[in-house]
């Protein structure tokens, strides 16, 4: 796993960033195992309790728990990933229709053109 | 736990050259430091201090409640900015000689190191590349569970893939309740792994500050800040 840190953003953020997107794209499964904090730090090239910070915080929005004996697991709750997924789209989203404004076009236009452009791809 | 190191207006003069001038700090357990600051700021007159190779002018230094002496030896690990391990011995002989001196040694860690880096312990250190060398030097700072580590620039002289092994090195060997103190100028590289920093200019400590703490506040990196402050 390439894990890509900016060192001008807090890291714990992009850490946290970063930990959704392998579970959006399937890299972490439902109920995978989490290396330990220290094996994470060192993969990222970071400090471990700035990890630690980054995995508490996924732990508060219950993506990631605890379990005391073993260790730490990605939630089995499919529905959670989900919404996680759709939350991550549509923000692409909406960052997408403020480019295509600054483009100068209005939502309606640039919704015309997606379909035109899916259609054009498709054929 | 109290504080791993606590300086009260630490001063250290070369006759009328002032290398440190009424230091005030207090670094906890568990945190990686990084002492930043320019050629000739202070960072190894510091370090030095805490190793007890200087004494004071005026002002104290405790480490873990004590001043520096046999007792704080036995719990601060030290490496250098120059090596002192004689050409002729091998990395074997080092290992040996580090177990000897040292109750916190753990042997096996330091072998397991070699390992991975598929260093043959047989080696003269005269046979070794600068790089390798600074390698082992710090595998066997790191294979001591102290509870101060004082890294002197120890990624000065090798390359980026042998910095990230430095990096990792430390990363994965200091315990929970052990502080890291890494003195360096070459911040990009180490930034990420660091918790506070400590700039320090001409003898004073400038800022002591938490790295995300700075990141969210001046939404730029510590090098970025560090060369602000730092502009020549």
């Amino acid at each position: 796993m390439q894990w890509d840190i900016n060192s001008a953003r807090p890291v714990y953020l992009q850490l946290i960033e970063q930990v959704q997107a392998m579970i959006i794209s399937g890299y972490y499964k439902p109920g995978d195992k989490l290396s330990s904090v220290r094996e994470l730090a060192a993969e990222a090239g970071v400090n471990p309790n700035t990890m630690q910070k980054a995995l508490s915080e996924l732990e508060r929005t219950g993506l990631v728990y605890t379990n005391r004996t073993s260790g730490r697991f990605i939630t089995s709750d499919e529905s959670m990933i989900q919404k996680l997924k759709e939350q991550s789209a549509r923000g692409q989203i909406k960052e997408f229709i403020e480019r295509m404004k600054q483009l100068g076009y209005p939502p309606r236009e640039t919704l015309t053109l997606i379909t035109k452009v899916i259609q054009e791809e498709t054929e | 736990m109290g504080a791993i190191l606590e300086c009260k207006s630490l001063t250290k003069h070369y006759s009328a050259l002032a290398a440190l001038s009424n230091v005030n700090l207090t670094l906890e357990r568990g945190r990686i430091i990084g002492l930043l600051g320019p050629n000739g700021s202070g960072k190894t007159t510091l370090i030095k201090l805490i190793n007890g190779l200087l004494v004071p002018t005026a002002g104290t230094l405790l480490i873990g409640g004590k001043e520096p002496g046999p007792e704080t030896k036995k719990i601060v690990s030290y490496l250098p900015e120059k090596t002192y391990l004689p050409d002729w011995m091998r990395v074997s002989d080092t290992i040996n000689f580090f177990q000897d001196f040292y109750e916190d040694f753990d042997q096996k860690r330091a072998y397991e190191m070699l390992d991975r880096l598929h260093l043959d312990p047989s080696k003269r250190l005269k046979t070794l590349s600068k790089g390798t060398k600074e390698k082992v030097q710090l595998i066997l700072v790191m294979s001591r569970n102290a509870d101060l580590y004082c890294l002197d620039e120890p990624i000065g002289g090798v390359d980026p893939a042998a910095r990230d092994y430095i990096l990792n090195t430390i990363i994965s060997n200091y315990n929970e309740n052990a502080t890291v103190i890494i003195s360096t100028h070459l911040i990009a590289d180490i930034e990420r792994v660091l918790d506070e920093v400590v700039f320090i200019k001409d003898g004073i400590v400038t800022l002591h500050a938490s790295v995300e703490d700075i990141r969210s506040r001046e939404g730029k990196s510590i090098d970025t800040l560090f060369r602000e402050v730092f502009r020549c």
